[in-house]
């Protein structure tokens, strides 16, 4: 089928974007726009004694001057995170009260404490620097071990020392045990960098309040528009779900930044009621290294126990993650249930003890960030092996190799059921790519011209497809991660898919068509997709966490199954044959074994006409699913990674990267491979150019690309990318995986294990920037 | 940014003028005005742009000597200074194409950034720098960073730079910006070597005595091998100590050395 399942179909969205087309938030102009800046905090932690609006009232076109006193006195609701954890004492997390615009305490650097509505933009940004906040300085934790230490400042009343909650998951005394009986233990203590998302598009909000109807319009930068609207209505009380449509039309990059509502949404919602004018609001770069949550951020110590044969016994894990100055959306469970049932990697492990602690900091908020959890998780798994594997002398891909998971479906000592996979084949696969064998000489090679050559692995596995919705309920996720579907065959017989996944740079308008098209038989110009606003499309749950293929392609496909049952109902009653016998293929629908057939459009018309259908059937041809995951899915791959190190300067050069996947099915190769450009990309980024910078007092160092490192064309190599996909995932019907945050999650270990082989020593942190690994090599001096 | 007038004179008599107003800023290429505009740490009421005055624009090459005007571009001189080639080569470097297509010479030495490229081959080459009032010597220019010799409202016409027997730039970028981390320009004149240092001091560029009188008596790059640049005075933020870039000063200059012989 031409444009069918794993046809490299090129993105039908793409001329729109190209071509400077796409409709993004900020390109909304209502006819009575006005616009907001916000007043924000330049301290980390402060008390707000007063906030004297008069000098920016007095100005010509400043309509108003709001604060946080008057939106929780109109009943706005705290911010809340929606994924309960519960402490191992029992307790229930400790989180403090987070409001759009802040009362009594600023917390962060950016915190909002009164916003400014004007008739331009420059204007409101003009008025909010006259307005004056008399603050009263605190002192500040801006980061974990501040936080953590005697005395530190008490960010929220109702969080003693910081600390939100001590959890666990696993067996510690089992785990001791399976270390007491190694034949070596491996220690690592190691950092994951704080990051900053960076979507190309920056956040944005226009919201509308219809005085005559009493009903808001909110167009925002969103990832999933359903589940903003859920919470402004349910928890910030901004206006009931039916009085309130959201729609995040052309989105560009979201890498979880935008999963979250922010106080610039609800602030502009309930803005425009107060003003009763159309608010927008857009983020400049700066607002957005402020505001936008950021990912990552740990502090791990763990140990890891092997026999004399190599195999693991145990692995214990003690972690501080750092959760910013609130609880964002879903904080909560990044740290936890995205991070430890991904301690087992792709290994067999019996015994595995994760404690995380996680604490309040004066910093801009924590959140879910391409991979969310499972990169920190590969990140410490793999680094774990190859040093282990160096300690021990052994080669690295042995190591992996002897304790890889066989047998499938396979429980881990930490949730997860492993559905599917073939990890000593993947690895062969990557192996052969990077000619391991040449790499000597290769290395010989570098030495004669000063430089030092490294090879890294990284093995991992991602739980993506999130998620089952009952697990994750019993988890406490205070929503269920199902999706969506709706598939409306019109009267001509094209076709429109309604989708609760969200696409900002996924490439849905095509991939979600090719599922169509290969189903029935049409070109994937019939099929388009509509999703993103909440008056057009069901309830849906967005995209983050790969879940698009897995959970959002099977509510369509289900969706189909529906249709397809339909349109044979109609076919056979109309070619008077029986509904066993009528097939659909290359866009007609035949009576098998003879030559009477309709063509697709016909059976479209006749269920629309109503003119001759089987006696108890509704006219129409359009058909709603939902589907919710029985498990995650479970893509697997191995990256292999060669860099050449200037011993000089410490500038490394990624000369190879391999990449060896398994996606489950892959429905557009040419799709597949941007993601993992992209996420690979990005897993460099993190490991050799990217940390948020806050100095001691909570101020952002390096809040703009003069000095916070994004990975650039020139920084990586021509990837070399190939697919196993022999091993569909059993839990869904096309057998998808995912494949948006494999590469993220993947890549920050391979690199960091290639240039400590090439340097010869394993104490290098993330970034490994020319200094640092310059660093390194005088420590190992 | 701000709002603003701005005015686009086409003779240097009238850019003059212009900026005698207090409130008036002088624009080139705009590659750092308009960036600190953006970031509202700068509110002038008119920018006067000097991209459209014939007598800053343009390279020429006579008796040794190289003219820049100080509105020519990057990309420009990267392709048309055919005479100096470490020049060419540095202004080939700095910044993406759109930075280079923009930004200026003049612009360049007049914000004097003490990671900015030009002010190393200036200072190490003994340029002049041309104003519309007066002749300033590269080693009387340059006062520490963001500070120069220039005077409200004065502006810098052309360029000169005495062509060396040999010369090399060598910059290590840093990772963010991409300016110089540390860079290292080395020029051989027939009275001797200079060896000027940019991106590495809190007072900006600056010439790195012991290493031309090293270099003097034999331009080999072992000549600097008992040599240590000193890290006093140097930037330490967080892209590299004061030690890193101490160090990287000796390892520039080297292949700078190395790829002049
Ligand atoms: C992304 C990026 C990367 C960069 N990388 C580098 C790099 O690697 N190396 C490097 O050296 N630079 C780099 N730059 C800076 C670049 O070279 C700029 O072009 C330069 O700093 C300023 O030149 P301009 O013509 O753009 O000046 P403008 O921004 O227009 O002006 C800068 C200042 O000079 C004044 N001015 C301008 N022209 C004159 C004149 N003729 N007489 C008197 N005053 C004048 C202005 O009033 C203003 O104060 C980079 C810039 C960017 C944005």
């Amino acid at each position: 089928m031409k444009d069918g399942i794993g046809a490299p179909v090129k993105r039908k969205e793409d001329k729109r974007f190209t071509t400077g087309k796409g409709k993004y938030t900020d390109d909304i102009r209502n006819d009575n726009q006005a616009y907001a800046a916000f007043v924000r905090s330049p301290y980390a932690h402060a008390r707000v004694k007063g906030i004297d609006t008069s000098a920016a009232l007095a100005m010509e076109g400043v309509i108003d001057v709001l604060n946080g006193q008057q939106l929780t006195g109109d009943g706005i609701g705290n911010i809340i995170c929606g994924w309960a954890i519960t402490s191992k004492d029992g307790s229930p997390m400790n989180m403090g009260a987070w409001s759009a615009l802040a009362t009594e305490k600023v917390r962060y650097v950016g915190d909002a404490v009164a916003v400014v509505i004007a008739e331009s933009q420059a204007l409101a940004r003009i008025a909010a620097e006259a307005v004056e906040v008399d603050y009263e300085e605190l002192p500040v934790a801006a980061n974990i071990t501040a936080a953590m230490a005697d005395g530190a400042p008490q960010i929220h009343d109702n969080a003693p020392g910081n600390q939100i909650y001590d959890w666990e998951l696993g067996d510690e005394a089992a785990t001791d045990a399976g270390l007491a009986e190694a034949a070596h233990v491996t220690t690592l203590n190691i950092t994951n960098n704080r990051l900053s998302p960076n979507p190309m598009e920056p956040r944005s909000a226009v919201a509308t309040y219809d005085d005559a109807e009493d009903h808001y319009t909110l167009y925002t930068t969103s990832q999933n528009p359903h589940v903003a609207r859920l919470v402004l209505s349910a928890f910030y009380n901004v206006a009931p779900e039916h009085k309130l449509r959201v729609i995040a039309p052309d989105v560009g990059g979201g890498f979880g930044a935008k999963i979250y509502i922010y106080p610039e949404e609800i602030t502009c919602l309930w803005a425009s009621m107060k003003t009763n004018r159309s608010i927008k609001w857009t983020s400049d770069r700066s607002e957005a290294f402020l505001t936008d949550a950021h990912g990552r951020d740990h502090i791990t110590t763990a140990k890891m126990g092997f026999d004399k044969d190599g195999k693991i016994t145990g692995f214990k894990i003690d972690t501080l993650a750092n959760i910013g100055a609130y609880m964002s959306l879903f904080s909560s469970s990044v740290p936890t249930y995205l991070y430890a049932p991904l301690m087992s990697g792709q290994y067999n492990i019996q015994n595995i003890h994760c404690n995380v602690r996680t604490y309040y900091t004066n910093t801009v908020p924590v959140d879910a960030y391409r991979g969310a959890g499972r990169p920190e998780a590969t990140y410490l798994v793999e680094r774990m092996m190859e040093t282990a594997a160096r300690e021990m002398g052994m080669d690295p891909a042995e190591l992996r190799r002897r304790n890889f998971v066989q047998e499938f479906p396979h429980q881990t000592p930490v949730l997860m059921q492993y559905d599917s996979g073939d990890f000593p084949k993947i690895l062969q696969m990557a192996q052969d790519a990077a000619d391991i064998a040449g790499f000597e000489a290769r290395k010989a090679e570098a030495a004669k011209r000063g430089k030092l050559r490294g090879l890294g692995y990284s093995t991992f596995i991602e739980a993506c497809g999130l998620a089952p919705s009952k697990a994750a309920g019993s988890l406490g996720a205070g929503v269920g991660l199902w999706e969506s579907a709706e598939v409306r065959v019109n009267p001509v017989g094209s076709i429109e898919i309604l989708t609760g996944s969200h696409s900002h740079g996924q490439g849905h308008e095509t991939t979600f068509a090719q599922i169509v098209a290969d189903r029935f038989g049409l070109p994937v110009e019939n099929v388009s997709i509509v999703h993103g606003d909440t008056d057009k499309v069901q309830f849906g749950m967005g995209t983050y966490g790969s879940r698009s293929g897995p959970v959002g392609m099977s509510a369509v496909v289900k969706a189909m199954d529906k249709v397809e049952a339909k349109v044979k109902k109609i076919a056979a009653h109309t070619l008077e044959a029986s509904e066993d016998d009528i097939v659909i293929e290359g866009g007609e629908v035949k009576v098998s074994g003879t030559d009477k057939s309709m063509a697709w459009h016909e059976v479209g018309l006749a269920a629309y006409v109503a003119h001759n259908l089987p006696d108890d059937m509704e006219p129409g041809l359009k058909e709603t699913a939902f589907f919710d995951p029985v498990n995650f899915s479970f893509p697997s791959g191995a990256f292999i990674c060669e860099v050449e190190v200037d011993p000089d300067t410490g500038q490394t050069e990624i000369v190879n990267f391999t990449s060896a996947d398994d996606f489950g099915t892959i429905i557009n190769p040419m799709i597949v491979e941007g993601q993992v450009h992209g996420g690979v990309t990005q897993g460099i980024g993190q490991a050799m150019l990217e940390q948020v910078v806050y100095d001691e007092d909570g101020q952002l160092l390096n809040g703009s690309y003069m000095d916070y490192a994004m990975p650039r064309a020139a920084d990586v190599p021509s990837y070399s990318i190939s697919h196993h996909e022999d091993s569909p995932s059993p839990n869904n019907p096309l057998g998808v995986k995912g494949c948006g945050e494999a590469g993220a999650i993947g890549a920050p270990p391979a690199v960091i294990n290639a240039i400590t082989d090439a340097i010869g020593t394993n104490d290098l942190a993330m970034p490994a920037t020319p200094q640092a690994v310059w660093n390194a090599i005088q420590a190992a001096k | 940014m701000y709002s603003f007038d701005i005015e686009r004179p086409t003779t240097l008599e009238d850019a003059v003028e212009a900026l005698k107003d207090e409130e008036a800023q002088a624009l080139a290429g705009g590659q750092t005005l308009i960036p600190t505009l953006k970031q509202r740490l700068a509110a002038p009421e008119r920018l006067i742009s000097l991209t459209s005055i014939p007598e800053l624009k343009g390279v020429s090459a006579k008796d040794g000597w190289i003219t820049i005007g100080a509105a020519t571009t990057h990309a420009e001189v990267a392709k048309s200074v055919s005479a100096y080639p470490a020049l060419a080569a540095l202004a080939g470097q700095i910044g993406d194409p759109a930075v280079r297509n923009r930004g200026t010479i003049g612009g360049t030495l007049a914000n004097n950034d003490p990671a900015a490229c030009y002010s190393a081959a200036a200072l190490a080459s003994g340029a002049v720098i041309q104003t519309n009032t007066r002749e300033i010597a590269a080693a009387d220019y340059f006062l520490g960073m963001f500070e120069t010799a220039l005077e409200e409202g004065e502006i810098i016409i052309q360029v000169r730079f005495p062509i060396p027997e040999v010369a090399s730039y060598q910059k290590f970028a840093q990772p963010a910006s991409r300016f110089a981390l540390v860079g290292v320009f080395v020029a051989k004149f027939a009275d001797g070597v200079r060896v000027a240092v940019t991106g590495a001091a809190e007072e900006g560029v600056f010439r790195w005595s012991e290493a031309e009188a090293a270099l003097d008596s034999s331009l080999a790059p072992e000549s600097i091998d008992a040599l240590e640049a000193d890290d006093d005075g140097l930037i330490a933020d967080i892209h590299g100590t004061a030690a890193y870039r101490a160090h990287l000063i000796k390892v520039l200059a080297r292949r700078a050395i190395s790829a002049m012989s």
